[in-house]
């Protein structure tokens, strides 16, 4: 490392140097670092002194942000609502802030404007070793495989490479049949739904009658299970699949449905999941009869068998059959007729 | 006034002037902005006078007699509390065609809505205006609320009722400014796009949780400013725009040469 | 290293003040003094652009602090209880304990609002540096040899960036995140044969399953920044084993390091660097609020609400599943379904974008033959092809990441959502392909403005007549500095191709690949400025003729006799 003296940069490095003054050299050659230029602070005394106050000001200042964020502690007790969380949330903030900035711009100011800016040169070294390294790390390697006899023992070998690649699955075995659950994928093609079971409302549960519904609703169906059922940990699963949008039209609207008959009296039924990849669908346009998923926007005719009309999903959303029964209540008439939800490979199987 | 004159040329100047005027006109605003009126009782002359009305402000598009035209429904069997609606927030008359009808500054004064929609609703049984007490927020539980809202509304309100979009041009409007009673109605009466949600899918009593929950939004964000309550995108773009940018202004500074 | 025994230590100066008696002590359990001697005055060059790794790095650190704060209040269950919190909305309602534990650090613990703010919002920063940073390597060429390998380390730290993010931003067990984990299972469920298993394994069973928020807790608090921890450490280690690179400049060269001593200046600077950064996020956390979850609500698979979308860093994945046309579903031979309308955004497009990050060093390696080292940058402008495809690359993530921004546009700019998505389908295929195109041509204008600064110099704006009536305009000949600046870069040719047959006419093995690297060579460099050399810039003088007024001190410019000067702003 030598300090860089800029009238006689240490380091000249031009590809070609010029021969004569005829013949010019093929490339330009290296000025060298250019000169150092000196900050106000390196020739004016006064410049320094005054940074210097202003380092320490900063400093300064930290120490008070510091000392905020602690009266802000104890003082402000957030109360649990909105406005106390928001106060508390910003005294704490701003003296953390403080403390931090003061900190950062004193430590900053100081480097640049009181340390030395001389500017210094390191050489490199190509990254490879020399050869002689090269040579010894060679020969080490050598000796070690002549000692451990390995390249003369091809059965010991073998029999290494074997344990090695063996002993994994010691590990990987138990940990992949536990971590899937029972593994039972077929658990897709099933939901809560079958014949009888009553359409209610997401999320308080009440049942529907046909007639609850004018022309232009939208419900969001759940089906009817008992509400212990649906404050237990296995609710939100079952819940994933069995969702359901239910719209009235007008009947003269429907263009066309999944299965003759699956819809009462202009109420039809569509599973909520959307074919692409699984969001709820729930955007429903009354006048266009449109339905649209927020996440990716395929877009669902709702009046033609939930047909896709725009957008990354190709299946209609699979169509719920309903009917109702003595007391009124709408219920379904069987379950899906196919696994809700995005694609798979095996879906059709 | 010289010294007036002075600060005239202050950098600060136009700001302040800005801020000024935006505080004066916002006063002006709220000491003359229409306040929701009570609900007036229906007589036979407001029919008479909403008839009027109709005749002269909506008859083109939906028919003499409200019956519908090819380019506006019918409105018999809407209710007062759809006319209502539709008109308290500027949609109807509706100013020109695009793909829905906007909100915009209200066209009829409060007594000539209520005209209005006692003339619709004689046509028909429907929906009527809800009560002051129906729409009341401190009543609500916003617990309820917020439940009913997350299934039934956020979709195309957004999780706090900042507004969203719908295919082809339309959207779900936010619902920020909306008053308590054109939230009610629009539930009761499914607008444009939106689907009905009458009583027997979301009770009176759900309608005002919903009520209380977007009430209670007006308090702001407990965690500082909402950026719009947009969600990751514009949080994304504000952490780019603001946090990324002083980060590497703050590079610019410390490699920079000092003078 | 150190061979000196105690005897031998025991003959230097015996240390008196508290300090050097502290450093003696540790040097003789740990011989310190050798990284000392290495490292204390080891130099680094100065520049601004060095510092945006830095800004991940320190927002990497914030993380780790703010991480701690979280993990020591969060329960990571998916077990159901009654929040009893005073907030209105969500008081007394059923939830997990994830979602009530976060609710909690929001709303009871002091400072958590805080924390968890500071924390997000450091994840959106750490990200946002890491490809600020990322570009910076890429448009000046840091990759190159020998730093090929820590490029990778620097991607696959991205990758892993995007693993933190993504695991942490669904731990909450909010609506919002339990969406963006539905669309993943999605897109596990559309990888062919093994898809329904995969999904399984992620969930241990069916969606959402009991076991996903504790499983990406030990993800997103253990695995993930392990891994991230000890790549940057090695990212690091080699920085410093390869001595950082330099801007080019005069007298700096391949073979030095031309900058400032780490202690005291980069201490000071890093050190400052840090507290500006965690007091700019400080900053931020305190005053802006990022994922209120206690407004989307806990998880529940019905409700979804509009902006439905994951942190920007994911977004470019949301825009490819949305501009993707469904008819790319298909059913194969035997009645098994192929989503190729998931597979080919989720997987393939990443999957592309990916491979290039990583192969591109190796791949201009490849097509330039250069196997030397380079530890000055280049100008993006010297290397217009590699500049092209960068900017080209950026558009296509920009436009992806607009695309599933698009129903934010919709409201915001009053256009039809449906129309959007069809502009970004088309743009997606054009966008990357102009942008390349223009920003090849912008850099060898820039390249050509350069040759013409250098033969030319700079306008002075002083118009001068000669007797002949001729005027000309006195052109300042640049500085040396100013001057290699812009000479000093090679333009690669495209690699020579040898001939198809050797000398007896036999045709050679690899001739058909060694043509296509040719092709490629040349699409890289066929078009290239050749940086001025001193004869082209002796013969641009003497064709004008006016080499005395060209001349630095016009002064001395043998003006001839009644020749007026016009001293003129142009």
């Amino acid at each position: 490392m030598s300090e860089n003296h800029p009238t006689n940069p240490s380091t000249e490095v031009g590809h070609a140097h010029g021969a004569g003054e005829l013949v010019h050299p093929e490339r330009f050659a290296d000025p060298g670092v250019p000169a150092h230029k000196h900050r106000l602070t390196d020739t004016d005394p006064k410049a320094a002194k005054r940074a210097e106050r202003i380092i320490i000001l900063l400093f300064g200042i930290s120490a008070l942000g510091t000392i905020g964020t602690l009266v802000a502690y104890f003082a402000v007790r957030p109360d649990g609502t909105t406005p106390g969380v928001r106060t508390s949330t910003i005294l704490l903030g701003i003296g953390l802030a403080v403390s931090l900035l003061g900190i950062g711009f004193a430590a900053i100011h100081w480097a640049k404007a009181l340390m030395s800016n001389h500017e210094y040169i390191d050489e490199r070294h190509p990254i490879e070793s020399s050869p002689e390294v090269r040579e010894v790390a060679v020969v080490a390697l050598q000796q070690g495989v002549e000692d451990s006899g390995i390249a003369r023992r091809g059965v010991l070998k073998g029999a290494m490479v074997g344990a090695l690649a063996l002993f994994p699955l010691t590990v990987a075995v138990p940990l992949i049949s536990s971590v899937g659950g029972d593994w039972n994928v077929s658990k897709f093609r099933h939901t809560l739904w079958k014949k009888g079971v009553r359409l209610a409302t997401d999320p308080e549960g009440r049942p529907l009658k046909a007639a609850d519904l004018t022309v232009g609703s939208v419900a969001h169906i759940i089906p009817d299970v008992p509400a212990s059922f649906r404050q237990s940990e296995e609710w939100i699963s079952e819940k994933a699949k069995a969702i359901v949008l239910l719209v009235r039209l007008n009947p003269e609207d429907i263009r066309s449905e999944q299965r003759k008959g699956a819809s009462y009296d202009g109420i039809v039924a569509y599973s909520k999941v959307c074919t692409h990849v699984g969001c709820p669908v729930a955007l429903y346009e009354q006048q266009t009869h449109h339905l649209l998923c927020p996440c990716h926007q395929s877009t669902f005719d709702i009046a033609d068998g939930a047909k896709v009309v725009f957008g990354p999903a190709r299946r209609p959303l699979p169509q719920l059959p309903i009917t109702v029964d003595d007391e009124g209540y709408l219920v379904a008439e069987d379950d899906f007729s196919e696994p809700v939800g995005p694609s798979y490979w095996e879906r059709l199987k | 006034m010289k010294a007036l004159a002075a600060r005239r040329h202050h950098r600060a100047a136009p700001v302040v002037l800005l801020l000024l005027a935006l505080l004066v006109t916002g006063g002006v605003y709220a000491a003359f902005a229409p306040s929701p009126a009570e609900a007036a009782t229906t007589s036979t002359s407001d029919i008479q006078t909403g008839k009027e009305l109709f005749q002269a402000n909506c008859a083109t598009c939906h028919g003499p007699a409200a019956e519908g035209t090819a380019n506006a429904p019918s409105l018999v069997g809407v209710g007062a509390a759809a006319v209502d609606f539709q008109v308290s927030t500027g949609r109807m008359p509706m100013a020109m065609d695009g793909p829905q009808a906007q909100a915009k500054p209200r066209q009829m004064n409060e007594a000539q809505t209520q005209a209005l929609a006692a003339y619709v609703a004689s046509l028909g049984a429907g929906p009527a205006i809800p009560t002051d007490e129906m729409v009341d927020p401190s009543k609500g539980d916003p617990a309820n609320g917020m439940a009913l809202f997350r299934t039934n509304c956020a979709m195309c309100h957004n999780a706090v009722g900042a507004g969203g979009a719908l295919s082809e041009g339309k959207f779900a409007p936010s619902l920020m400014q909306t008053s308590n009673r054109n939230i009610y109605q629009a539930m009761l009466t499914g607008p444009q796009s939106m689907p009905v949600f009458n009583d027997a899918n979301i009770t009176p009593e759900g309608k005002r949780d919903i009520i209380a929950f977007l009430d209670q939004q007006h308090q702001g964000s407990a965690g500082g400013l909402d950026l719009g309550s947009l969600g990751p995108v514009s949080e994304g773009l504000w952490a780019w725009v603001v946090g990324l940018a002083i980060m590497i202004g703050g590079a610019i500074w410390i490699g920079a040469k000092s003078s | 290293m150190s061979t000196a025994t105690p005897a031998q230590t025991k003959k230097n100066a015996e240390p008196t003040t508290p300090a050097g008696k502290a450093a003696d002590y540790l040097d003789q359990r740990t011989s310190i003094g050798v990284a000392v001697k290495e490292f204390a005055r080891k130099i680094f060059p100065d520049h601004w652009s060095f510092m945006l790794g830095e800004i991940a790095l320190f927002s990497f650190v914030v993380l780790l602090i703010t991480g701690v704060f979280l993990a020591l209040f969060f329960q990571p269950s998916m077990a159901l209880v009654t929040w009893e919190g005073k907030l209105p909305q969500l008081h007394g309602q059923l939830m997990s304990a994830a979602f009530a534990s976060t609710l909690d650090i929001s709303f009871s613990v002091r400072g958590g609002l805080l924390m968890r703010q500071i924390h997000h919002w450091s994840a959106l920063i750490f990200m946002a540096a890491i490809v600020v940073h990322m570009m910076r390597v890429f448009f000046t060429g840091a990759f190159r040899k020998p730093r090929e390998l820590n490029w990778l380390v620097g991607a696959t730290l991205m990758i892993l960036g995007l693993a933190a993010g993504f695991s942490g931003y669904s731990l909450p067990d909010d609506v919002l995140s339990g969406n963006g984990l539905r669309i993943a299972d999605g897109v596990v469920l559309s990888i062919p044969i093994i898809g329904s298993y995969m999904s399984y394994f992620l969930f241990g069973g069916e969606f959402p399953g009991e076991h996903i928020i504790a499983r990406l807790f030990t993800v997103h608090i253990l695995l993930v920044p392990g891994l991230i921890l000890a790549l940057v450490g090695l990212h690091l280690f080699l920085m410093v084993l390869h001595k950082h690179t330099q801007y080019p400049g005069g007298g700096r060269t391949d073979k030095n390091v031309v900058g400032f001593p780490a202690f005291p200046v980069y201490v000071a600077k890093m050190g400052g660097n840090f507290f500006f950064i965690f007091g700019v996020l400080a900053l931020m956390g305190a005053t802006m609020a990022i994922n209120t979850v206690w407004n989307y609500g806990p998880f529940d698979p019905s409700p979804v609400s509009a902006g439905a979308q994951p942190d920007w860093y994911m977004l470019f994945l949301e825009g490819a599943l949305r501009l993707m046309p469904g008819q790319a579903e298909i059913v194969t031979w035997g009645g098994y379904t192929l989503s190729l309308n998931v597979l080919v955004p989720a997987v393939i497009v990443p999957g592309i974008l990916f491979t290039f990050l990583l192969a591109y060093p190796f791949l201009e390696a490849k097509v330039t033959g250069d196997h030397r080292e380079h530890h000055v940058l280049d100008r993006p402008r010297n290397v217009p092809t590699r500049t092209g495809l960068g900017v080209a690359f950026l558009t296509a993530f920009i436009i992806l990441a607009l695309a599933g921004s698009n129903d934010l546009i919709a409201t915001h700019f009053h256009l039809s959502i449906n129309e959007i998505t069809w502009i970004f389908r088309v743009l997606i295929f054009l966008g990357p392909w102009f942008a390349f195109w223009v920003t090849k041509r912008l850099c060898l204008g820039l390249q050509r403005k350069d040759r013409e600064l250098v033969l030319h110099g700079h306008e002075s704006g002083r118009i001068v007549r000669f007797a002949s009536g001729e005027y000309i305009e006195v052109h300042t000949p640049l500085d040396e500095q100013e001057r290699w600046l812009r000479v000093n870069y090679e333009a690669h040719k495209p690699l020579e191709l040898a001939p198809a047959a050797d000398s007896r006419g036999v045709k050679r093995k690899g001739y058909s690949t060694e043509k296509r690297w040719h092709r490629l060579s040349r699409f890289f460099f066929e078009d290239r400025i050749e940086p001025v050399t001193p004869a082209e810039l002796a013969a641009a003088h003497g064709a004008h003729g006016h080499e005395a007024i060209e001349a630095q001190h016009d002064e001395h410019a043998a003006l001839p006799a009644g020749a007026q000067r016009a001293d003129q702003e142009r």
